[in-house]
C-alpha cells in the first residue's frame, strides 16, 4: 500500500516522461526513444494505480482480462493496420479516447465514494462540474470521431452535409447543455446526467457532418485536442496529476495541429468548424467557362521529359494514398537516380487527410525523410527545377490562389509547381479538387497532363525510362 | 488562510498547457502523424481512473453498475494504449535517413 503523497511522486513522474515523449518527436533520430518514454510512463501510472488501491481481490483478476483484452485488440490493429488507412485508425482511436472519459465520468457518478468525491446524491459541487466536463467533452469527442471515421473509411459520403438552421440549433444544443451542467449541480439527479450525455453524443454528431472530407485534418487535430481536454476533466475529477499533465499535453497538442492545418488553408478555424465549404460556389463555375484546350501525354512521354531532366521536385497528395501509389512511385525514382537526376519531394501542409499523413506513407515506401522537403523549404526551388511530376495533389498546386482574389483558396499558400520548365501532372480526370474550383495549372502552356491511375501511370513511366 | 488543492491542479494544468504548446511546435512537421498517435496512446492514461472504478466492486459484486462502466473503460482505454503506442513504433522505424555510401 501506498501512501498518497508517494503515488503522487509517481504519477508526476509519468507525466514528465510524456512530455518527454512528445519532446522526442522534434528529430526522427529521438523519435523512437520519445515512444520509449512513453511506454514507460504509462507502465509506471498502472503499477502505481494497482499497488495504491492495493485491492487484489477477485476484482483484480477481472481487470487484468479486461486490459489484456484491450491489448491484444490494440496489437492486433497496430501490426495489420496498412499505412494508408492511419486518419481513420486515429479518428477511430480518438472515439475510443472519448468513450472512456465518459465511462470513468459514469462510473465516478454512480460511486464517488472509490474516488473520495463524497456520496452518491452529495457529490462535491467542483468535482461534479469537473465530471460533467470530462463527460461532455468526452461524448463529444466520441460521437465527432465516429463521424470522422465513417467519412474517411467513405462509409458515409465526405461532402459536407448542411440544412437549414444548423448553427442556431447548435447554438441553442451548447446553451441547453451549460443550463443542464448548472441543473445536475443542483440536484445531482442521474435522469440529468444521462440528458447531458445525450445531447453531448448529439451536439459531436452535428459539430462534424457538415465538415468536408478534405478539412478532414483540421477536424483530426481538433478531435485529438477534445480527447485532451476531456482527458484533463476526468483528471481533475481523480485528482491525479498525470492525468491533468496529459490531458494538457494533448489538448495544446491538437490546437496547435488545427492551427497549422488552417493556416495552411489560409482560412480561420470558425470557418472549417461551420463548414459547408465547396459546396456553394460550384455550379456557376462551371457554366461560365468554356472548354480550354490541355496537352496531354503518356508514360513514354513523360519518361522522355524526366530522362532529359537534371533535377525533379515530387509533389504527393490525396490521390496517391487513395491510389496507394507509393511504392511504385519510389521505385521511380530509384531508376530516376540511376540516371543521375536530382529527386526531391514537396510536401503541402494540408496535403492528404491528416497532418503529415504524406511523410508516413513516403517513409513506408523507404524514401529517405532527409529527401522529403516542407512547403517553405522548397518552394524557391521549383524556379530551378526542370520537372514537377504531381501524383494526386490538385488544389495545393493551384497558381489561382495566388493570381485571383475572387478564388475562395485566394491567399492559401501554394506550391509554386507552375515555375518549373516543365510540369507532369498525374491526374485521373480534369475534374476540380474539393475546393470545386478549376486549376490553372492544367492549361499551362508547359503542364501535360497524364490521364491515368496514378500507380499504373508511375509503373508505365519507370518501364519507359 | 490555506490554499485549495484545487489551485494547485489548476497551476498544474496552465503550466502544462505552456508546456505542450512550446514542445509541440518544436515538433518536426513530418513527424505529425506519429504525434497524433502518441498523443493518443498517452491520453489514454485515463485507465488510472478506470481501474480505481473496476476496483471499486465489493468482493460480494464484482460486477456491480459503476464497475462495469470501469471495465468497459479498461477494455477501451487498453487497445489504445496498446494500439497507439505500437502503431506509431511501428510508424517511425520506418524513418530513415539517406544511405551516406552513396
Amino acid at each position: 500500500m501506498f501512501s498518497a503523497n508517494l503515488s503522487a511522486i509517481f504519477y508526476l513522474i509519468s507525466g514528465v516522461l510524456f512530455i518527454l515523449a512528445l519532446r522526442g518527436l522534434s528529430s526522427p533520430e529521438t523519435s523512437r526513444q520519445g515512444n520509449l518514454f512513453g511506454i514507460i510512463g504509462m507502465v509506471i501510472a498502472i503499477t502505481v494505480t494497482f499497488i495504491s488501491i492495493g485491492n487484489f481481490s477477485n476484482g483484480f483478476i477481472y481487470v487484468l482480462i479486461f486490459l489484456l483484452a484491450g491489448g491484444f485488440v490494440g496489437a492486433f490493429i497496430a501490426y495489420k493496420i496498412p499505412m494508408t488507412a492511419m486518419p481513420e485508425l486515429v479518428a477511430g482511436f480518438h472515439s475510443l479516447v472519448g468513450l472512456a472519459a465518459v465511462f470513468v465520468a459514469l462510473s465516478a457518478f454512480l460511486n464517488p465514494e472509490a474516488f473520495n468525491l463524497g456520496t452518491p446524491g452529495n457529490i462535491k459541487i467542483g468535482s461534479l462540474v469537473e465530471m460533467s466536463i470530462g463527460a461532455v467533452v468526452g461524448a463529444i469527442t466520441f460521437s465527432g470521431s465516429i463521424i470522422a471515421f465513417l467519412k474517411l473509411q467513405g462509409i458515409m459520403s465526405g461532402a459536407p452535409i448542411t440544412f437549414k438552421g444548423q448553427h442556431p440549433l447548435n447554438a441553442l444544443i451548447l446553451v441547453s447543455i451549460i443550463i443542464l451542467t448548472y441543473l445536475l449541480c443542483s440536484t445531482q439527479s442521474s435522469n440529468l446526467f444521462w440528458m447531458l450525455l445525450t445531447i453531448s453524443f448529439l451536439i459531436g454528431f452535428l459539430l462534424i457532418i457538415p465538415i468536408g472530407g478534405a478539412d478532414m485534418p483540421v477536424v483530426i487535430s481538433m478531435l485529438n485536442s477534445y480527447s485532451g481536454w476531456a482527458a484533463a476533466g476526468i483528471g481533475f475529477t481523480l485528482e491525479n496529476t498525470a492525468l491533468i499533465i496529459t490531458g494538457a499535453l494533448v489538448g495544446s497538442s491538437g490546437a496547435i495541429l488545427s492551427y497549422i492545418m488552417c493556416k495552411g488553408m489560409n482560412r480561420s478555424f470558425f470557418n472549417v468548424i461551420l463548414g459547408g465549404f465547396g459546396a456553394t460556389d460550384q455550379s456557376t463555375d462551371s457554366s461560365s467557362k468554356e472548354q480550354r484546350p490541355v496537352k496531354s501525354g503518356n508514360a513514354d512521354d513523360a519518361a522522355f521529359l524526366m530522362k532529359n531532366a537534371s533535377s525533379v521536385i515530387i509533389v504527393p497528395g490525396y490521390g496517391m494514398a487513395v491510389a496507394q501509389a507509393q511504392h511504385a512511385l519510389r521505385e521511380m525514382v530509384d531508376t530516376l537516380k540511376k540516371n543521375d537526376i536530382k529527386v526531391s519531394y514537396a510536401i503541402h501542409p494540408v496535403a492528404g487527410r491528416m497532418p503529415g499523413h504524406m511523410n508516413v506513407l513516403l517513409a513506408e515506401a523507404n524514401v529517405p525523410y532527409d529527401e522529403v522537403f516542407e512547403l517553405e523549404e522548397i518552394n524557391n526551388d521549383f524556379a530551378n527545377a526542370d520537372v514537377a511530376f504531381v501524383i494526386g495533389a490538385n488544389d495545393v498546386t493551384n497558381p489561382v490562389a495566388k493570381t485571383d482574389p475572387q478564388s475562395p483558396i485566394y491567399g492559401m499558400p501554394v506550391l509554386d509547381v507552375e515555375k518549373c520548365k516543365s510540369v507532369l501532372f498525374v491526374k485521373r480526370s480534369l475534374s476540380p479538387g474539393y475546393a470545386g474550383i478549376d486549376n490553372d495549372l492544367f492549361y499551362k502552356e508547359n503542364t501535360l497532363m497524364l490521364f491515368a491511375d496514378a500507380k499504373k501511370m508511375t509503373e508505365d513511366i519507370t518501364k519507359n525510362l | 488562510m490555506e490554499i485549495d488543492p484545487f489551485i494547485f491542479r489548476l497551476s498544474i494544468f496552465i503550466l502544462s498547457i505552456f508546456i505542450g504548446y512550446y514542445v509541440v511546435w518544436s515538433v518536426t512537421p513530418s513527424l505529425h502523424t506519429p504525434l497524433m498517435s502518441v498523443t493518443n496512446a498517452i491520453s489514454s492514461v485515463i485507465i488510472v481512473g478506470a481501474i480505481i472504478a473496476g476496483l471499486a466492486g465489493k468482493s460480494t459484486s464484482i460486477f456491480n453498475t459503476s464497475s462495469i462502466y470501469g471495465f468497459l473503460a479498461i477494455f477501451l482505454a487498453a487497445i489504445n494504449i496498446f494500439g497507439g503506442f505500437l502503431v506509431t513504433q511501428r510508424m517511425l522505424a520506418m524513418y530513415k535517413k539517406k544511405k551516406k555510401d552513396k
